[in-house]
């Protein structure tokens, strides 16, 4: 079985999907075994949530206006 | 002299001229008609007109989040930036051949607009001591030092601490090789093969930038937090 290290370490990219079979299959192996790296692949997850909803939904009508004016002389 | 040029670029798709200011073209019914430089000057007017608003129409649709991307980017900066990338898109628009790849297109501009600035502030680019960066785990840090001793969900309650503004800054503090990857992947939702083409580099390259990217954003996440407070229990 990998290590804790070498789990957490390739953790984000299991979660992409960017790992290769042996890899993602290592990691499922050695999650299955290792409470704590549960705890950092649920957390990684979370992180990836956070940061994906990190958006800023709306754009300033006064911002816009100004964009849009911007256009208009362009 | 535009007048010249436009009414020979047109001349070459469709017609004739010769030197008294007409020319001969085919009309929609395939027979040949003569066009005086008025006529041609109009022609060039609306085709500017039309071009001016499909490209409106097109930008706007993407304003939001070109903004978002931008505030992520060089923050204050943000607006100076989409407007640069305005510019630059509208020279370009003509190179734009599918309206659907306009979102990807136009941040591929903003993302050289915004690498411009921070050249210009001479802040970036700049490497990191990675070294220290891939050991550190955010995860194991929080539960090591346990800021919130009665949280039930310590972790998601560390991130609950930061608003939009704080990512915003943190961002700001990494170099610009890792933080476009970061933003343009899990913030945009952007594949890592779109962006290693956007960002024009390697996708071995990208991916290692992005690894990581994800580690030193961890790692200024738990500075920034010490720094300004956000570990107290009843800072919000």
């Amino acid at each position: 079985m990998i290590s804790c290290a070498d789990a957490v370490k390739q953790l984000w990219e299991y979660l992409d999907g960017t790992v290769g079979v042996a890899d993602r299959d290592a990691i499922q192996e050695h999650l299955s075994l290792c409470q704590r790296c549960c705890g950092e692949a649920e957390f990684a997850g979370e992180f990836r949530n956070f940061l994906a909803s990190q958006h800023y939904e709306d754009l300033h009508p006064a911002i816009r206006q100004r964009l849009s004016t911007f256009m208009e002389g362009l | 002299m535009v007048k010249t040029v436009f009414r020979c670029c047109l001349i070459a798709s469709t017609g004739r001229c010769n030197n008294d200011g007409w020319e001969n073209v085919f009309n929609d019914r395939g027979r040949w008609i003569h066009r005086t430089d008025g006529a041609i000057e109009t022609l060039r007017q609306s085709a500017i007109i039309e071009k001016k608003e499909r490209f409106r129409e097109t930008a706007s649709a993407h304003l939001t989040r070109l903004y978002s991307t931008a505030r992520h980017f060089v923050g204050d900066e943000a607006e100076d930036a989409v407007q640069d990338t305005l510019m630059k898109a509208y020279e370009n628009f003509d190179h734009l051949q599918d309206d659907h790849a306009a979102g990807a297109w136009l941040t591929s501009i903003l993302v050289n607009c915004c690498r411009d600035r921070g050249r210009a502030r001479a802040r970036q680019p700049r490497e990191v001591s990675i070294e220290k960066v891939e050991e550190f785990s955010l995860y194991r840090k929080i539960a090591h030092e346990d800021p919130f001793p009665y949280s039930d969900s310590l972790h998601l309650d560390f991130l609950k601490r930061f608003g939009r503004e704080d990512v915003t800054e943190v961002l700001l503090s990494m170099p610009e090789m890792y933080r476009v990857p970061l933003v343009l992947v899990h913030m945009e939702g952007y594949s890592t093969k779109e962006v290693a083409r956007m960002t024009d580099v390697p996708l071995g390259t990208l991916l290692a930038r992005l690894h990581r990217g994800r580690k030193l954003f961890e790692k200024k996440m738990w500075e920034y937090a010490e720094a300004n407070g956000l570990l107290k229990e009843d800072v919000r």
